[in-house]
């Protein structure tokens, strides 16, 4: 009983401080500048891209000069031989960073190689830089939310498996909030559309997809403004191991069915065989995009209607956005989960389809 | 971007959101019909919806 009041005061209090650091970014970068318009489109834009710094919050002082708070992540570049630098080098993109003799300069968020201390970024006339560009491995906030979630997840999944070995088979903590989840995943995910037979083997991917998703949708919505799932190519990994495995599992007829469908006639089949061939590589494409698109329109509509607030200034306006933030934030939270389950559903259904076996008439 | 592929991106719109209102108001009359089966309605509701949603969205992106 006493747990459940305590968890009341915290809620509010995470919920206050959402309001209050997103008040903040917006806030800090609406003072420099006249134009309130471009500089919160600005604003949604760099939100949505990923960075090789840990901005939490920047302003500008009254001086004009821009501060920024927040952390710098580490650079690893391949460029005739292996750099590793902080990404504190880069000034947050307004210095030429010197690395054993070369010089790097962001641009855009990504990372160019210049002449010298003084070396600009050239373009060409549709505004695409034609610097050389060094191969990028570095730990960007991106990647380093996915290393978070991982750790995340190792230890909740560590724990919960412990506690069953303690207590006879009986989950507690941990185990009793995910032992749920996992059985739903189980009972309404796998086994009605991969099979009683052979949904074991699947279990593990489609356990630590829909975990995976979940957990970075919902970090997605935290204040400090990280998310993995609207960068595309995060997506493509997942829908790019989806697809390796439906190839890799199908077995006769699942090939039979796409090459040479059966009970149709042979001119037919012919015109069949290249749609369905088709249809493998749509299938997972679409998985991408959806995840992709659905999270992104998501934080680009709750910003825009943040960045309404701010433009509207007057005692309407400001707290009906405030009102329709806060709203489109809990349906946020359930796309969040919603998201994560089409994801699982859909791997699951294509897994289905790749082992199903059809009895022949 | 050209005014007849935004116009285009719109009506793909126009007609995914009447599709998956479809899809919703049969499944709401499946439930009244059958409200044992609730659960099963919504799976394969959500996963129509998903489908088509997709759809939505790749023409949105196409425009982009």
């Amino acid at each position: 009983m006493r747990r459940k009041i305590a968890l009341k005061p915290i809620t509010l209090l995470l919920l206050l401080l959402t309001f209050v650091s997103y008040g903040k970014e917006q806030h800090g970068h609406g003072e420099a500048k006249t134009d309130k318009k471009s500089e919160v489109d600005a604003f949604i834009a760099h939100h949505l891209k990923d960075s090789y710094d840990f901005n939490l919050f920047s302003w500008t002082t009254e001086e004009g000069v821009e501060k920024h708070f927040g952390f710098p992540l580490p650079v690893i570049l391949w460029d005739n031989g292996l750099k590793v630098f902080s990404s504190s080098k880069f000034h947050h993109g307004e210095e030429v960073a010197e690395v054993g003799g070369s010089y790097y300069k962001l641009h855009h968020s990504k990372i160019y190689k210049v002449d010298g201390p003084n070396g600009e970024i050239v373009e060409d006339e549709h505004h695409h830089a034609v610097n050389e560009k060094p191969l990028d491995f570095s730990i960007t906030k991106n990647v380093a939310l996915i290393i978070m979630v991982f750790a995340i997840m190792f230890f909740m999944f560590s724990k919960m498996a412990k506690s069953y070995k303690k207590n006879n088979g009986m989950p507690k903590g941990m185990g009793r909030f995910l032992e749920p989840i996992v059985l739903y995943v189980r009972d309404e995910i796998a086994i009605p559309n991969i099979g009683e037979k052979k949904y074991k083997k699947y279990m593990s991917y489609l356990l630590t997809v829909f975990f995976f998703v979940w957990i970075v949708n919902l970090f997605g919505l935290v204040p400090i403004g990280m998310n993995v799932t609207n960068n595309i190519a995060v997506t493509l990994c997942l829908a790019l191991i989806t697809y390796v495995i439906t190839t890799f599992s199908g077995n006769k007829d699942y090939w039979k069915h796409i090459f040479w469908m059966p009970g149709v006639p042979v001119p037919m089949k012919i015109i069949l065989a290249p749609i369905e061939l088709l249809g493998t590589f749509i299938k997972p494409f679409a998985l991408m995009i959806r995840l992709y698109a659905n999270i992104t329109a998501g934080h680009v509509v709750l910003m825009s209607i943040i960045g309404l607030g701010f433009l509207a200034k007057n005692f309407i306006g400001t707290p009906l956005s405030l009102v329709l933030a806060f709203v489109l934030s809990i349906l946020e939270l359930l796309v969040a989960a919603l998201q994560a389950y089409i994801f699982t559903v859909l791997s699951a259904l294509y897994f289905g389809m790749a082992v199903e076996e059809h009895d022949h008439h | 971007m050209e005014i007849p592929a935004i116009v285009g991106a719109g009506l793909v719109v126009i007609g995914a959101g009447i599709g998956i209102g479809r899809i919703g108001g049969s499944a709401m009359e499946a439930i009244a019909r059958q409200p044992e089966a609730t659960g099963k309605i919504q799976t394969a509701m959500l996963i129509a919806a998903a489908l088509i949603e997709g759809i939505g969205f790749a023409a949105l992106f196409a425009v982009n």
